[in-house]
């Protein structure tokens, strides 16, 4: 399957949910701010969003200071 | 029709800045042409705003509004002076941006944290020895008082999550995030763009002193902006220090004025 993270094609195998994509790029969930589609996921639903081919992501993931 | 220090006189056509200096305030040594310090005598036109100073002198209240005023960009205060910002944070980022904002002479500043100032703080936020053990929300007010008394500082000491985001900044026009960790950095950008259809200004990436001129604000998202170089945490070893938070800060303001500059 392929899709577009930060403006980059990627290839997927075995991932079916957002919690699934973030596992894989190994982004902390409690710390990123994810769009798919120009939509926000929510925190509560990275579990239960399925991944489809073609889909684009925004994935932040934000580091501590301030 | 021109304005000396902030009121309207009528226009006398062929009169010089210094000539209306004789006028008005024969003693003022600071003269603000069109929000411009100048030294030299020029012509004025219709519509030119003058302040005429007397260094160390402090002027009554109403005077001083007007002479803090002087200072702003013409067409910037007009737009900013009616507008609100919501500071998510009062540490190092959230102290130096109150205090940009408050030099802008924006309307309003609700600013929200539930902490209180104590000696580690002081190595890079805009608190005093004094105001240890105070809530730095309330410090801030304080502070913020000292320089530009004529704003609406809203000090809200309460630990911001889901369930409050929405009360507490359902006013302002433009949020800032000024929070330290990352979890919260993440619930109220989520929050914000989700729930809100207004800008927020977050920031990600300001730890050490090296490379400060990796710190760039990029919008990543609709209505997201975040300042920083996304990738230097704070962690042992790679300290939080007053310059690169101060710049962050100061990128926020200036993309902050940017942003309700154009609303």
């Amino acid at each position: 399957m392929n899709i577009v993270v930060n403006g980059e094609d990627i290839s997927i195998e075995n991932t079916s949910t957002v919690a699934d994509l973030l596992k894989k790029l190994d982004q902390d969930s409690k710390k990123v701010v994810v769009e798919l589609n120009e939509t926000i996921v929510s925190k509560s639903d990275y579990s239960e969003i399925k991944i489809s081919d073609g889909d684009s992501f925004e994935i932040i993931q934000f580091v501590p200071g301030g | 029709m021109i304005k000396v220090n902030e009121k309207k006189h009528p226009f006398e056509n062929g009169i010089t800045l210094f000539q209306l200096r004789e006028k008005f305030k024969p003693d003022a040594d600071i003269v603000v042409y069109n929000g411009f310090p100048v030294a030299d005598d020029l012509s004025l036109r219709d519509g030119d705003q003058v302040c005429f100073i007397r260094r160390g002198e402090i002027p009554d209240a109403e005077e001083m509004k007007q002479l803090i005023i002087s200072r702003h960009s013409p067409k910037v205060h007009e737009k900013i002076q009616n507008k609100c910002v919501g500071i998510a944070g009062a540490g190092g980022l959230g102290s130096s941006l109150a205090i940009a904002l408050a030099r802008l002479s924006v309307g309003k500043l609700v600013i929200a944290d539930f902490d209180v100032v104590e000696p580690s703080n002081l190595n890079r936020q805009q608190y005093f020895i004094d105001q240890i053990g105070l809530f730095k929300v309330d410090a801030l007010k304080a502070n913020l008082g000292k320089i530009n008394p004529f704003l609406d500082v809203d000090p809200i000491n309460r630990k911001l999550d889901e369930s409050n985001l929405g009360a507490t900044f359902k006013e302002c026009d433009v949020i800032a995030e000024c929070f330290d960790n990352p979890e919260s950095k993440s619930i109220i950008v989520e929050f914000v763009l989700s729930k809100f259809n207004k800008p927020i200004v977050a920031v990600s990436g300001i730890a050490g002193f090296e490379n400060a001129h990796e710190l760039k604000c990029r919008n990543l998202m609709k209505n997201l902006y975040v300042i920083g170089d996304g990738l230097t945490a704070a962690a042992p070893g790679m300290g939080l220090m007053a310059p690169k938070v101060g710049i962050a800060a100061h990128m926020q303001a200036n993309k902050i004025l940017e942003l309700l500059l154009k609303m």
